[in-house]
C-alpha cells in the first residue's frame, strides 16, 4: 500500500509541474493586465496539436520541437492581444472575459473542422525509470524537468532583464510605468504572448504522455483556474506550488475512491479556497 | 408609470406572444413548434440571466446549472414517481431556488472576477457530482418510459402541452423582468452594478439584494429544464450541464443588449435563428462555432451595448418603446 501510494504520489507530482506552468500563464496574464484568459484552454490544445503534427507529420523529436512551439505561440499570443484584447483592456472585466472566450470559440471551431474531435496521441515512447518501488515513465520525468526549466527561465527573465522588469512595473502600476517611458501596450502584448506560450508548452508536454482531442484544453484550463486560486491569482510561484498540490491530489485520491470523484473534490476545494482565502495560499503579489 | 400604460412592456410581451403563436399558423406545425421551442427556451434563459448579469452586473458562468438541476429533480419525479408535470415543474423551481439561495449566501460575498471564476467551478462540480450520483442514473442519465406520456393523451398531445406551458412561462419571465427593472428592488440592483460600495452607503443591503436577484434568476431555468427534458424524454449529465450553453446564453444577452427587458429577447431570438441558419448552410456547417465566436468578438469590440442598446443610443425617440 505504501509503495503504491509513493508511486502514485510521484506520478502526480511530476504531472503537477506541467499543470503548474499552464496555470502560471493564466496567473501572469491576470497579474499584469487583470484579464481572465478564457482562450487558455484553446491554446493548450493548439500546443498539443503543434507537437502532434510536428511528430507524426515531420517526424520531429517532441522535446526539440518545444522551443519552436514556444516562439510560434509567443507570436500568436501577441497577435491575439492586439486583435481581441487591446481594444477592451480598460473596459469592465466582462468585456475581456467574453473577448477571450470569443477567441476560444474561433480556435476550437476551426480546430474541430480541421482535426475533428477524434482522440490523438503522440506515440513517442522512451521507456520508464525505476527507483526502488517507484516506476515512472521517462516522458513524465522529462516533462517535469522541462516545466522546471521553463519556470527558472521565466524567473530569470522577469527579474534580470529590462523587458521583464518593465512587465513587473506595468503590473504594479500601469499609469506610473507609462510616465516612466515604458511602452505599456507592447509590454501588455508581450505578457499576453508569454502567458500563451506557457499554455502551449504545457499542452505540448501533456501531449507526450496523455491522449487528447481538440477539446481537451478546456479541462486543463479549469484545472488552471483551480491552481491559480490555490496559489493566489497573479503569483507565478504560487501557481507552480498550486500545480504540485493538485497533481498530488490527482495521484493520491484514486487510491481511496473512484477516479471520477477527483474533479468533484477539486472543485469543492476550489470554491472553499475562494471563500475562505480568495488571495490564495501564498497571497497575491499585486 | 403604471406597467400596463408602458408601451415598452407591451412591445416585449407582443413579440414573445407572436413567437409563441407562430406554430399555430405555420404550414408544418410540428416543425415550427420544435423551432420555436428552442427560441422560447433561449429567450427564457437569457431574460432570467439578465436579472443577474444585466441589472446586477455579475457575470454568471453557471446559469445552466439551475436548468440542469431543476431538470434532473423534475425528471426524477416524473420517471420514478410518475408525478404530474406541474408538480415536477414546481419541484424543479423550488430546487433551483433553494440551491441558488444557499450558493448565493456563500459565493455572492465574492465580487467581480472572483465570482465569475467561482461559477465556472460550480458548473463543473455540479456536472461531476451528477455523473457520480447513482439515483440519477450516473453518467448514462435517465429515460422516460413511453407510457408516462399516455396520461397527457399521447406523446403528440404531451408535446403541445409542454409547448403551451413554455409560452406562458416565457411571457411570465418577460413580465417579471420588467417588474424587477422598474421596481425599487431593481433600482437597488442597478446601483450595485454601478458602484457596490456607494450602493451600500446609500442603505442597500448588497449581499441580500444580490442573493434574491440570484434566486429570482435561478427559478425560471429550473422550470425550463423540467419542460425541456420532459419533451426530450431522456436526460444525461452532458446535456444538462454544458458550460458552452451557459456561455451561449451570455452571448445572447450581450447580443441584444444587457440590462434591458427587450434586449435579451431580441438577442436570444436572433442568435438561435442565426445558429439554425449556420447549422444547415453547407458553407458554414463545419465552422459554425468559429462564426459565432467571430460574431461575439465583433459585438464586444464594436457594439458593446448590443443591438437594442445601440438603437436606443442612435435613435433616442425609440427609447419609449425599447425598454
Amino acid at each position: 500500500m505504501i509503495d503504491f501510494l509513493i508511486a502514485s504520489l510521484t506520478d502526480g507530482l511530476l504531472l503537477g509541474f506541467v499543470y503548474g506552468i499552464a496555470a502560471m500563464g493564466l496567473s501572469l496574464i491576470w497579474g499584469v493586465m487583470r484579464v481572465i484568459n478564457l482562450s487558455h484552454g484553446a491554446t493548450i490544445a493548439l500546443g498539443m496539436f503543434g507537437i502532434y503534427l510536428a511528430f507524426t507529420g515531420l517526424g520531429m523529436n517532441p522535446y526539440l520541437t518545444l522551443p519552436l512551439l514556444a516562439a510560434a505561440s509567443l507570436l500568436l499570443g501577441i497577435l491575439v492581444y492586439f486583435v481581441a484584447v487591446h481594444r477592451v483592456i480598460d473596459a469592465p472585466y466582462l468585456s475581456t472575459l467574453l473577448a477571450t472566450f470569443a477567441v476560444n470559440m474561433i480556435v476550437i471551431g476551426i480546430g474541430t473542422a480541421i482535426f475533428t474531435t477524434s482522440p490523438r496521441n503522440v506515440d513517442f515512447s522512451l521507456g520508464s525509470l525505476s527507483l526502488g518501488p517507484i516506476t515512472v515513465t521517462w516522458a513524465r520525468v522529462l516533462a517535469a524537468l522541462a516545466a522546471a526549466v521553463v519556470t527558472g527561465l521565466l524567473y530569470l527573465f522577469l527579474y534580470r532583464t529590462r523587458l521583464g522588469k518593465s512587465i513587473r512595473a506595468v503590473s504594479n502600476n500601469k499609469a506610473a510605468a507609462e510616465l516612466m517611458g515604458i511602452a505599456t501596450s507592447w509590454v501588455l502584448a508581450f505578457s499576453f504572448g508569454l502567458g500563451t506560450m506557457l499554455a502551449a508548452i504545457s499542452g505540448g508536454l501533456i501531449a507526450t504522455f496523455f491522449p487528447f482531442t481538440i477539446l481537451a484544453g478546456g479541462g486543463y484550463q479549469v484545472k488552471g483556474f483551480v491552481i491559480c486560486v490555490l496559489g493566489g491569482l497573479g503569483n507565478p510561484l504560487g501557481a507552480l506550488i498550486g500545480g504540485l498540490i493538485l497533481g498530488a491530489m490527482e495521484g493520491i485520491i484514486p487510491a481511496f475512491m473512484e477516479t471520477s470523484w477527483v474533479p468533484v473534490l477539486e472543485f469543492i476545494l476550489f470554491v472553499i479556497i475562494l471563500l475562505v482565502r480568495p488571495t490564495g495560499l501564498l497571497g497575491s503579489k499585486t | 408609470m403604471k406597467p400596463w400604460r408602458d408601451p415598452g412592456l407591451w412591445l416585449s410581451l407582443l413579440v414573445t406572444a407572436a413567437i409563441g403563436l407562430w406554430p399555430a399558423v405555420a404550414a408544418n406545425k410540428p416543425y415550427a413548434r420544435e423551432m420555436m421551442f428552442t427560441v422560447l427556451m433561449s429567450v427564457g434563459l437569457a431574460s432570467s440571466l439578465n436579472i443577474m448579469q444585466g441589472y446586477t452586473g455579475y457575470v454568471n458562468f453557471g446559469h445552466i446549472i439551475f436548468f440542469g438541476l431543476g431538470g434532473y429533480v423534475g425528471f426524477y419525479l416524473l420517471s420514478v414517481y410518475h408525478a404530474p408535470l406541474y408538480v415536477a415543474a414546481l419541484a424543479g423551481a423550488l430546487t433551483a431556488a433553494l440551491v441558488a439561495f444557499l450558493l448565493g449566501k456563500a459565493i455572492l460575498r465574492l465580487r467581480g472576477a472572483y465570482f465569475a471564476l467561482a461559477t465556472i467551478g460550480i458548473n463543473e462540480a455540479a456536472r461531476s457530482f451528477v455523473k457520480n450520483f447513482d439515483p440519477f442514473g450516473g453518467p448514462t442519465g435517465m429515460t422516460l418510459k413511453f407510457h408516462v406520456y399516455q396520461a397527457y393523451g399521447g406523446a403528440n398531445q404531451a408535446l403541445w402541452i409542454t409547448y403551451i406551458a413554455l409560452v406562458v412561462l416565457t411571457l411570465l419571465i418577460i413580465l417579471v423582468s420588467y417588474l424587477v427593472k422598474t421596481s425599487k428592488f431593481g433600482l437597488g440592483l442597478m446601483a450595485i452594478r454601478e458602484n457596490e460600495d456607494a450602493a451600500e452607503v446609500m442603505g442597500i443591503v448588497a449581499p441580500d439584494a444580490k442573493t434574491w436577484a440570484y434566486v429570482l434568476s435561478a427559478v425560471f431555468p429550473g422550470i425550463i429544464g423540467v419542460l425541456f427534458f420532459f419533451k426530450n424524454g431522456n436526460i444525461e449529465p452532458g446535456d444538462a450541464f454544458r458550460l458552452q450553453q451557459s456561455i451561449e446564453v451570455i452571448v445572447m444577452v450581450m447580443l441584444g443588449g444587457q440590462g434591458l427587458v427587450f434586449g435579451p429577447l431580441v438577442g436570444a431570438a436572433v442568435y438561435q435563428r442565426l445558429r439554425g441558419y449556420l447549422l444547415v448552410s453547407p458553407l458554414f456547417k463545419n465552422i459554425q462555432l468559429a462564426v459565432a465566436g467571430l460574431l461575439l468578438l465583433i459585438i464586444i469590440l464594436f457594439v458593446p451595448a448590443g443591438l437594442i442598446g445601440w438603437l436606443r443610443g442612435r435613435f433616442p425617440r425609440l427609447r419609449r418603446w425599447l425598454v
